[in-house]
């Protein structure tokens, strides 16, 4: 299946790259659709990774890489069920959405996230599986969970830790603040910054770049440089689910879905 | 100088007149600045925008674009403004006093 078109992604190969493009509307926020889409990517991706060298994962949307967890849908399907119920399922959806999110991160291909506008928590846990991050020079960062009684649960904290200082990781989570492209690759995170609307065509730059050297070799260089903490992540999980089973995160949740300020994306 | 700086260049480019001496900009650069480079983004005439006025209703602007303008302004200040100090801030002079803390 070397070309796929779906309701939040799609994807197809292009010059020895897997792009894979993410356009649901409004910002791309993953709920049970788009994890089933992502699924299906990351079981075809062997298939794929015969043909190609390099992925890209990027958006179409004018509003960003990705708004995160589709928290309409998180409140919509547990308001009012049963508490033990409830974190059932969100278990359930973390298992499976870090199943992809761990295949991405271990793909055997170099993998590049080209983000641009809102890059927040589950979006830019997206991009942190990936092993470069090329950025818009409007893109923003940001973790906001914590305002939800929640930690990031889609592998935030741990890849995080991995790729940056403690200290930094720390601000990002406890203010819930969203970080520029400046500051973000001032700390390590972003390795590029793209002009305006220019990020997927550097990204398409790197990835021909990345394709001169000998796959095996840029493989075994990965997994040396970017080992997967999987304890951390079952553990992420099981933190997520203790806070989730809390009364305030409904409320927060309802709070958030309910809120018609102009200013619901700042914490 | 007042009129070197409203220029739209890099206030780093600007401030150093003499070895050891900094121009601080006063709020007043800073508001016009703002007005300048919201008017001129989000392409609102620049005489319908006044200090005291609702930037979201002023330039017809939803929590993204807002999002965007911060951005745009933090490029053009060379600051970080933490989002959490915008809270509640929806006038361009109490945006400038905020801009002008971090300058």
């Amino acid at each position: 299946m070397n070309e796929f078109k779906g309701q939040a992604i799609s994807w197809q190969i292009v010059n020895g790259a897997i792009e894979l493009a993410l356009h649901r509307e409004p910002c791309n926020e993953i709920g049970s659709g788009t994890l089933e889409e992502l699924e299906t990517f990351a079981a075809t991706l062997p298939e794929l990774a015969r043909e190609a060298h390099a992925l890209i994962i990027h958006s179409t949307l004018k509003a960003g890489f990705s708004a995160g967890a589709d928290l309409r849908e998180l409140y919509e399907g547990s308001r009012g069920m049963d508490k033990q119920e409830a974190v059932r399922g969100v278990r359930e959806f973390l298992r499976r959405i870090h199943g992809v999110m761990n295949t991405l991160d271990a793909a055997p291909l170099t993998t590049i996230a080209a983000v641009h506008g809102v890059t927040f928590g589950g979006g830019f846990e997206l991009a942190l599986v990936c092993d470069i991050i090329i950025a818009d020079r409007m893109a923003r960062f940001c973790f906001p969970e914590l305002r939800l009684g929640l930690i990031p649960g889609f592998g935030g904290i741990p890849r995080l830790k991995r790729d940056l200082g403690n200290a930094v990781v720390r601000d990002l989570l406890m203010t819930g603040r969203s970080f520029n492209v400046m500051k973000a690759q001032q700390v390590g995170l972003v390795s590029q910054i793209a002009a305006e609307g220019e990020a997927l065509r550097l990204a398409r730059a790197t990835a021909v770049q990345v394709g001169k050297f000998d796959r095996r070799t840029a493989s075994a260089a990965k997994e040396f440089m970017k080992p997967i903490p999987y304890e951390e992540l079952k553990r992420e999980i099981e933190i997520f689910c203790e806070l989730f089973a809390q009364p305030a995160v409904e409320e927060g949740l309802r709070k958030f879905v309910e809120n018609e300020g102009v200013q619901p994306y700042l914490p | 100088m007042v009129e070197f700086l409203r220029r739209d260049v890099p206030r780093d480019m600007v401030v150093e007149w003499m070895p050891g001496a900094k121009i601080m900009p006063t709020t007043d650069n800073t508001l016009d600045e703002i007005l300048s480079l919201a008017a001129a983004h989000f392409k609102v005439p620049r005489e319908k925008l006044t200090p005291d006025g609702d930037f979201f209703k002023a330039l017809g602007i939803d929590s993204l674009q807002a999002l965007d303008l911060l951005t745009r302004l933090e490029h053009h200040f060379r600051i970080e403004l933490p989002d959490y100090e915008l809270q509640g801030v929806s006038d361009f002079r109490t945006l400038a006093q905020r801009i002008q803390a971090r300058l």
